[in-house]
């Protein structure tokens, strides 16, 4: 066949990153920071606070430094409860939005339960987990409960906002369910999923910290957030800082290792994703 | 080169509507009764304005939607992927490279990628994307979306290919373009057209026939036949003839509108 005539090269738009755009992103927080240290310390000299009230930025990075062994110890506890809430909710909420994506009748016999689930403070429901199941696994649930359901809503609403067209031209070729799922609406939800991946993490570090709080365990498994009660208790005021800033730092660091894969995961097509053109 | 089919009485059908209607959930007739033949080969534009149904009539013949009552028969339905459709908006997935998106129709039978890809190979060339298989959709104009479209539209070999206002959304050069590229691949392939167009214009000078359409609920109003010599080309969309059609088309048009306006009229 003779076909069309090739259509001509045409410059399809380089891509360029928006240094100053992004040189700024980098900038300012960093600038705000510093601000905010800087005046924490001139705060707490001018003022002569004891350390006991509000310890200064250095202390707080002394203490860090003295205390690492420990600290690290239940930063690594904190860390694996929260990864292991985390992937539970990962898994969990994909798998009931799939299924509820599959059945309607599932889905409005379920969701309500998962809402309760949502809307019931933690906090409270940590006691009762702990009388039920073992500490740990009883924090991981808590830490999962937090974290999943912003994976369910989101993922669910990424399975229904398939484009209608798209889903007319599968109907058109007599897809079947599972190639309708694989080739569209998983693809077509992924920005959602990933979206919902990025709440549950920082949800689930702080699932993780609200049960351990109300576990209260001392021990060699003891976790961040022990040892800040713990702190909280004895007056170690620029202890429960460095555990508090350690939590902080954990939580932009899984907050921005999400981002790292959901921009690997879109940056060919998403809009989310992209660079300006210019 | 297959010569495209003149619609005559000895040519088959490809395409017949008796007394097809369609209500919507909502109670909203959209459509009919609507009695229409389309023969093989023919390419016929249905022409109204906007929500007279013409999408709803293709919707119908591609199977998406069921008719609330009439028999509707389409002759290619029962050799499988026989209809290929292009929409008023490219509807490319954006996280597939074109030639993904044109493999589409063929993944979804099954076949094999090693398989697929001599007519992926083939299609994109008829449509002169060939260079631009690995782009992604967000890289291409609106224009090459819309052959990427149609390529995965034609990928299937289909012997009707369905079109609903394709070209709605492009710059008038590029609408040019893009009719003498279809009319050529319409010339060479020879397949069955059926195009929705609100646009009176693109209805000449594509077709064969064009079949005007009321206002909701959508009726044949009128069809005018439109013969001139092929191949189309700018000097058809420049002549007398076309300018004649273009007016007559018009004038059926415009009766159309007047006679569901008076017809309302006589409700009240």
């Amino acid at each position: 066949m003779k076909g069309l005539e090739p259509l001509p090269a045409v410059d399809r738009g380089s891509v360029v990153p928006g240094s100053d755009m992004q040189w700024q992103r980098i900038v300012w927080p960093v600038v705000v920071f510093v601000a905010g240290i800087v005046l924490w310390d001139l705060v707490v000299r001018i003022g002569e606070i004891p350390p006991y009230l509000l310890p200064g930025p250095v202390l707080v990075f002394q203490t860090l430094i003295a205390d690492w062994s420990v600290l690290s110890e239940s930063l690594g506890v904190t860390l694996l409860t929260a990864l292991e809430g985390f992937i539970a909710a990962a898994v969990g909420g994909i798998a009931l939005a799939l299924l509820f994506n599959q059945s309607k009748w599932l889905e409005y016999s379920l969701l309500p339960y998962a809402i309760v689930l949502q809307v019931t403070p933690v906090i409270a429901i940590a006691p009762l987990m702990l009388i039920y199941l073992p500490q740990q696994t009883a924090v991981v649930v808590c830490a999962w409960i937090v974290a999943f359901f912003p994976v369910l809503a989101n993922t669910t609403l990424g399975l229904n906002s398939v484009d209608r067209n798209l889903a007319g031209l599968f109907q058109l070729y007599r897809a079947s369910r599972w190639q309708a799922l694989r080739y569209l609406k998983l693809p077509a939800a992924l920005p959602f999923i990933l979206g919902g991946l990025r709440i549950a993490g920082g949800l689930s570090l702080i699932g993780a910290v609200a049960a351990e709080i109300a576990a209260g365990a001392a021990g060699a498994g003891s976790g961040l957030a022990y040892r800040i009660s713990e702190s909280s208790y004895r007056l170690n005021i620029p202890r429960m800082f460095a555990a508090l800033l350690l939590l902080s730092v954990a939580g932009i660091v899984i907050y921005m290792l999400l981002a790292l894969v959901s921009h690997g995961l879109l940056r060919r097509w998403h809009e989310s994703a992209l660079r300006k053109e210019k | 080169m297959v010569e495209p089919a003149l619609s005559s009485s000895d040519t088959p059908t490809a395409v017949r509507l008796r007394g097809v209607t369609k209500v919507y959930d909502n109670g909203t007739v959209a459509l009919g009764p609507l009695d229409l033949d389309i023969r093989k080969g023919e390419f016929v534009s249905l022409l109204g304005s906007s929500g007279c149904g013409k999408s709803t009539a293709l919707r119908l013949i591609a199977g998406l939607i069921a008719p609330s009552a009439g028999t509707l028969d389409v002759a290619a339905q029962s050799s499988g992927h026989a209809i290929g459709f292009v929409f008023q908006e490219p509807t490319l997935m954006p996280w597939s490279t074109i030639r993904e998106n044109v493999r589409l129709p063929l993944k979804l039978a099954h076949m094999p990628d090693a398989q697929s890809s001599a007519r992926v190979n083939e299609v994109l060339a008829q449509v002169g994307l060939t260079e631009f298989a690995g782009a992604y959709p967000r890289e291409l104009s609106g224009g090459m979306k819309m052959r990427a479209s149609l390529a995965r539209a034609l990928v299937t070999e289909p012997d009707i290919l369905l079109m609903d206002e394709p070209f709605a959304a492009l710059d008038e050069i590029t609408r040019f373009r893009l009719n003498n590229d279809l009319l050529a691949l319409w010339r060479e392939l020879g397949k069955t057209v059926i195009f929705v167009t609100h646009s009176v214009f693109e209805s000449v000078y594509l077709s064969q026939r064009v079949v005007v359409m009321t206002s909701r609920p959508g009726r044949v109003s009128a069809e005018c036949r439109i013969v001139s010599a092929e191949p189309r080309d700018d000097a058809f969309r420049t002549s007398m003839a076309y300018a004649g059609y273009c007016r007559d088309v018009s004038q059926a048009l415009i009766a159309a509108s007047d006679e569901m306006a008076n017809a309302a009229k006589a409700r009240a």
